[in-house]
């Protein structure tokens, strides 16, 4: 990746155009060359109002601070506690969010188990099925339920301690999933049924069961099959958040897991991923209000996804509405995945380490979203687990830290009220005032 | 020992419960449901090769995910009959609603009247065999495994297929995407017989067609970007 | 995305025991729609003016005014009575008199439905609330048609359930999701076609409305729904003389049909028919895609629309 605007001398004569930049003629260039669409990886890159909009009311007088070290702040998330006997508790309230072996690697996908397990919080399979290694190294393991029901089997099901329904990811809300032929190795093509080194093109739908009312009967079935033992999670990506919120929590859903528009994909069209769905902060309220109406706010657990970065984020989600988070590209990156220490192997992939999005590929130079032997023994699962472990402490440390300035005795006690919005985009998304004054945008007041 | 379950009474979570315990399972492997009146997800979730009849039609999902057992419903069924089989064989003696059989990966499934749309749908290695016609989208995305269509097929047959073949002897209202006629050969003509011997129904194989993927679709090509 | 229920009864010796064989029907599909439930009974004729459903708010709505206030300004009221929220009146007069009295002289009553033979009753709640509430039980007739509702987008009220009247003796249940509907509603409205509600399906119900209006047969305007309706639904709409049955051409929303010598019956599951007698030698088959199915007076007739 070279920019020109380094290589080239200043010339005030020469004007970019805002709407057709470089970027945007290089696409359009790409686009009659290839006839296809560009397919990536990653999430969304836009900027949209996020997280970094809002900002904590920390006690000073009218609230009195927690002290950091002697006085609890608890984390532990108790999920699935409607129908399930036999619910999901987390030691903090980050989770690892679904990622199919297929999309990563064996080693990377042992990776976060591990990483998950030392915490003591959970991990997700993905579109692809469960694997051995993973299930082996994961204390509480999250089995998806997707449509392509790939590898999807009864002893799997039951070996899994919560079940997750997907209607869709906040990367492609709608649209269905992706792996290309260079992913497809010899393992993963027999997991999935499919022949080798073929483009798999994943159902939007499942093929059994469309809307809230038939999809109360596939909860009951998958509530049936499974003796009513595990929590059976609603996955949605966010886009008519609150009357969808709504439609899965009459459908019988434990919980709901909502992924915002800037939650990764290991590959769909980029069209998709920069311009389909919401931002996870405008979505969190939505789902916060749907839940509260019917009465069910933290009964029916509340996961969030899509951009989660740092211990603020985590807490600035929860004092929305969330009852817990997950991390996907963060994990990643937690791993070794946009590493400086490949930076030249970036290069060579016309990329450069911190911009790396081309997981659809299967090249990936840390061994992360690969199926590449080579390049898969590159990742150490003990010390990328290790990793990830210590960057959840440091997340859970983060979060604590926040709330015991808020005075919070637990993570759950935050609440939209402690928080305050830079801007106006953020005060409308977050429905909470700009910051100064006591004004919501679209809530009235002044 | 023959057990009989009356779903009005005993009630569906109690029946499901008593087919997945393998204590209970020891001394009763024969099991008749009767009242079942449309009731969803009879039987699903079964790992056992007992053997149990639903007296009447049932409702979504029944013998979901089935391995080992034998499952045979003395009327219609709901959507999603044997959907994810692993193994065993269930039985439909009428007809069957939308995705029968949907992504079943192993096993039988046998359908004595007509299946409606998306019969097949996803279907990763199990066999069906319907006496009767199927709706339209079936055997979409197909991965593997046998459908066998004694009557018609609806529109849009095998869209997007994989690797399942299709054997159809009746009409065919049209082909899905890349879903083309195949030349039947020795070993389709045997696998034919087998197949409808093994559902108890006396055709000729020879009067079939066998349909198949053109494999065209398996890499984006943009000539084809019209059928994405 | 909701429960449908329809029974149309051939034979007139059963026509007594409609409401009695019917209300299971609609308590059945509660399961798919617990948010509110409606239905539409045809039957008690009358034939000299029209019959209307009149609805109102008001717990102690005073429907012996408005019975005295239509029978002075719009024309006899031949008989009327009150049931729960609703008043049936049979009326000497044209529906547009009807009409601008009310919303000159009694702005909160609502029409819900119009005929000679329909009156349709719905509410918020379970099924078994709303069965209990009208006294479904009791109710004779030649066929009814029932909805229950799992609110998707619109409100959980009065307005926003089903059924929709769509015109004369013409109302309309559906289970599924429109995906055009906004559209739709706007070039509609400019029709002069008016709504209450954001509901997908009541444009459903608008859009047979225009057609007929503009002299459609009930088969040309379903055709027509096929190609301007997108999304997924299972139709079953009411008429004088019977009921149609239409799925989209996807059909994913389900749909299944009964017939004996005695009644045809369809229902969103099967379960919703178990209580029928005779059920178990009946033929049950289902509807296929894209395809109107049509009872009428002892003349079923299914037709690719």
């Amino acid at each position: 990746m070279t920019d020109e605007t380094q290589t080239q001398p200043y010339n005030p004569a020469l004007r970019e155009s805002a709407t057709f930049g470089r970027d945007v003629i290089h696409e359009i260039q790409r686009a009659a060359e290839t006839g296809i669409y560009d397919i990536r990886g990653w999430g969304a890159k836009r900027k949209v109002p996020h997280f970094d909009d809002l900002l904590f009311l920390g006690a000073s007088m009218s609230r009195y601070p927690l002290e950091g070290y002697r006085e609890k702040c608890e984390t532990e998330v108790v999920l699935g506690t409607r129908h399930a006997r036999k619910p999901v508790v987390i030691s903090t309230p980050v989770t690892i969010a679904g990622m199919s072996f297929g999309a990563l690697s064996a080693q990377a996908k042992e990776a976060l188990g591990r990483g998950a397990s030392e915490i003591g919080t959970s991990t997700t399979t993905g579109d692809g099925g469960m694997t051995p290694e993973e299930r082996g190294q994961s204390s509480r393991l999250v089995y998806q339920y997707l449509p392509s029901r790939y590898g999807m089997n009864p002893d799997d099901l039951r070996k899994a301690d919560a079940i997750e329904v997907v209607l869709g990811q906040g990367a492609k809300p709608g649209g269905g999933g992706m792996l290309l032929g260079q992913k497809i190795s010899e393992r993963v093509a027999g997991m999935r049924t499919l022949p080798q080194g073929i483009d798999q093109r994943s159902a939007c739908r499942h093929p059994d069961w469309t809307g809230p009312d038939d999809l109360a009967i596939k909860i009951a079935e998958l509530r049936e099959i499974t003796d009513w033992q595990v929590p059976i999670y609603v996955k949605i990506g966010a886009t008519r958040t609150y009357y969808d919120v709504k439609l899965a929590v009459k459908a019988g859903a434990d919980v709901i897991v909502l992924d915002g528009m800037q939650g990764g994909t290991a590959a769909t069209q980029d069209v998709f991923i920069e311009h389909v769905g919401i931002p996870t902060m405008a979505a969190i309220p939505q789902a916060t209000q749907a839940l509260q109406e019917m009465g069910l706010h933290r009964e029916v657990q509340l996961i969030v996804s899509g951009g989660i970065r740092n211990g603020a984020d985590v807490a600035k989600a929860i004092a929305l509405g969330a009852d817990a988070v997950a991390i996907g590209t963060a994990a990643l990156i937690a791993l070794g995945d946009n590493h400086p220490r490949y930076a030249e192997e970036y290069q060579k992939l016309g990329s450069a380490a911190g911009f790396y999005d081309d997981f659809q590929d299967g090249k990936c130079p840390a061994g992360i979203s690969t199926q590449d032997p080579e390049l898969s023994q590159r990742l150490d699962p003990v010390a990328a687990g290790k990793r990830l472990a210590n960057y959840l402490r440091v997340l859970t440390l983060e979060a604590q830290t926040l709330a015991r300035a808020c005075g919070k005795s637990h993570l759950h006690h935050l609440e939209p009220e402690d928080l305050v919005a830079l801007n106006v985009e953020a005060a409308a998304m977050a429905r909470v005032p700009l910051a100064g004054t006591n004004w919501v945008p679209g809530q009235g007041g002044y | 020992m023959m057990k009989t379950h009356d779903l009005a009474v005993d009630g569906l979570r109690e029946l499901n419960q008593a087919l997945h315990d393998a204590d209970t399972l020891k001394d009763a492997r024969e099991w008749r449901v009767v009242n079942s009146d449309g009731a969803h997800n009879i039987a699903c979730g079964i790992n056992d090769d007992i053997s149990v009849d639903i007296d009447g039609h049932a409702g979504y999902y029944c013998a979901g995910m089935n391995q080992k057992a034998s499952v045979t419903i003395h009327g219609n069924t709901g959507v999603g009959v044997a959907e994810n089989m692993m193994s065993g064989c269930v039985r439909v003696k009428g007809d069957a609603s939308q995705s029968a059989g949907a992504t079943a990966h192993g096993g039988l499934l046998i359908i004595e009247g007509n299946a409606s749309a998306r019969c097949g749908i996803s279907m990763k290695g199990v066999d069906i065999v319907v006496k009767g016609n199927i709706g339209a989208m079936s055997a979409f995305m197909g991965q593997a495994g046998r459908m066998v269509v004694c009557g018609d097929a609806g529109e849009g047959l095998g869209d997007s297929l994989y690797e399942a073949r299709l054997y159809v002897k009746g009409t065919v209202a049209s082909l899905g995407a890349d879903c083309i006629a195949k030349d039947m050969r020795a070993e389709h003509l045997e696998e034919l017989a087998e197949l409808l011997a093994s559902a108890g129904i006396d055709e000729d194989p020879a009067s079939f067609t066998r349909y198949g993927s053109a494999r065209q679709l398996y890499h984006f090509k943009v000539d084809n970007a019209s059928a994405y | 995305m909701c429960g449908i229920v329809g029974l149309y009864l051939k034979n007139p010796a059963l026509e007594s025991r409609l409401g009695e064989l019917f209300e299971p029907m609609l308590i059945a599909m509660t399961d798919r729609g617990p948010d509110s439930a409606g239905f539409a009974i045809y039957g008690d004729e009358f034939d000299a003016g029209i019959k209307l459903t009149l609805q109102s708010d008001g717990v102690d709505e005073d429907w012996e005014a408005i019975a005295k206030g239509l029978g002075e300004q719009v024309g006899t009221v031949a008989d009327w009575f009150s049931n729960a929220s609703v008043a049936v009146f049979k009326i000497a007069g044209e529906e547009s008199a009807v009409r601008s009295w009310l919303a000159d002289s009694a702005p909160q009553i609502r029409v819900l439905s119009v005929g000679q033979s329909i009156e349709i009753l719905k509410a918020v709640g379970l099924p078994a609330h709303i069965a209990s509430l009208y006294g479904l039980k009791g109710m004779q007739g030649s066929h009814i048609i029932g909805h229950t509702r799992m609110a998707t987008e619109s409100a959980v009220t009065l307005q926003g359930s089903h059924p929709f009247s769509t015109g004369r003796d013409l109302c309309l249940v559906h289970n599924g999701s429109l995906s055009n509907h906004n559209w739709l509603r706007t070039k509609l409205k400019r029709e002069g076609i008016s709504f209450e509600t954001d509901n997908d399906s009541e444009v459903a119900a608008g859009y047979l409305t225009w057609r007929l209006e503009q002299g459609d047969s009930l088969e040309a305007a379903i055709t027509g729904a096929l190609k301007d309706l997108d999304g997924f639904f299972t139709f079953t709409i009411g008429t004088r003389d019977g009921f149609a049955v239409v799925r989209d051409p996807i059909a994913c929303k389900p749909a299944v049909i009964a017939e004996t010598d005695d009644y045809v019956a369809m229902a969103s599951e099967y379960r919703a028919l178990a209580s029928l007698p005779g059920i178990k030698d009946a033929r049950v088959w289902e509807p296929e895609p894209g395809r109107l199915y049509l009872w009428e007076k002892d003349t079923a007739r299914s037709e690719a629309a």
